[in-house]
């Protein structure tokens, strides 16, 4: 772990991964979307609303993987004091809260038509919800420090606290009534979903999956720059 | 499916479907965008910090004597 806290070492491995994470996000998401809106079948029940699940439940699964690993890269920089994880941490917070957003709004598309209604506030979708203001807090949070490391700190704080939402979120549909369907992905005794449903669904999620890592690159390396900024002015205005 | 105009229909759907995907391509296109002018402000503004540097190095060592160059 402490190998990567070099943020030369880490921004030479990141610059290695990034023409591989978008020549992936290149191929899977186009062939994601041909799956999802052309490639796959209409639901039985659904119809062809059911061709939202297949950016729906990838961009949820994006909105909380992204969260969790903001808590790791939090706890990290918390504890060994790691420069790169904080930046790492600050640099996914507005990927997953656009996912989320994603998420919550076409959450909202696929309700109207299937239940009846665009929003409720049961478990599930009152904890997607505090998602987002979880990720929208820390954004604001650390931007409200005038010294970054500060900001951090406190910004890694809040991300540990708010991590007891996510398996709130995963295991709502369990333990609460609601309108959501129960996973069937993720599930003990695996999947219950039909197979030409699973592959766009997969595609897609793996494309999400390429895409955050490129943008998240492309970010982390921005931070850095604007880290390096900050030394060389700290360092011109003490000379 | 039978043709384009099935296609576009989406089963009588279109109104939830097509904003779904609207609303995801350009939430992915938001992401991309933001994060490539986030490097390049940064690399600019770099860039600007190190040029004033060099700059007033290059001012610095002239007002000494020659023998100070390095």
């Amino acid at each position: 772990m402490h190998r990567y806290a070099n943020p030369a070492r880490f921004l030479r491995i990141v610059t290695a991964v990034l023409p591989w994470s978008a020549g992936a996000s290149a191929v899977l998401l186009p062939v994601g979307f041909y799956l999802a809106l052309l490639g796959s079948p209409p639901d039985y029940q659904q119809g062809d609303t059911v061709r939202i699940m297949y950016v729906h439940v990838p961009a949820a699964w994006m909105a909380m993987s992204i969260y969790s690993l903001m808590a790791a890269s939090s706890a990290v920089a918390l504890v060994w004091r790691h420069p790169v994880a904080e930046l790492v941490t600050k640099a996914a917070a507005p990927i997953g809260a656009v996912f989320t957003a994603v998420c919550l709004i076409t959450g909202s598309l696929w309700g109207e038509p299937m239940w009846g209604t665009w929003w409720v506030w049961d478990a599930r979708l009152t904890s997607v919800l505090v998602l987002e203001f979880l990720y929208l807090g820390y954004i604001a949070l650390v931007n409200a420090f005038d010294d970054a490391t500060r900001g951090a700190r406190a910004g890694a704080v809040l991300v540990l606290v708010g991590f007891v939402n996510v398996p709130i979120i995963k295991f709502s549909v369990d333990w609460w009534n609601t309108l959501h369907q129960p996973a069937s992905i993720m599930r003990l005794g695996g999947p219950t979903i039909d197979i030409h449903m699973l592959a766009p669904l997969l595609v897609m999620a793996l494309g999400f999956t390429s895409f955050f890592v490129t943008v998240l690159i492309l970010r982390v390396r921005a931070e850095l720059t604007l880290r390096k900024l900050r030394v060389l002015r700290l360092a011109q205005a003490t000379a | 499916m039978t043709g384009a105009g099935d296609f576009w229909a989406m089963g009588g759907y279109a109104a939830f479907v097509w904003p779904a995907y609207a609303i995801t391509l350009a939430a992915l296109v938001l992401l991309l965008v933001t994060a490539l002018r986030a490097q390049r402000q940064a690399e600019r503004a770099l860039a600007m910090l190190e040029g004033a540097r060099g700059r007033r190095h290059a001012r610095a060592s002239s007002d000494k004597p020659a023998g100070d160059l390095a």
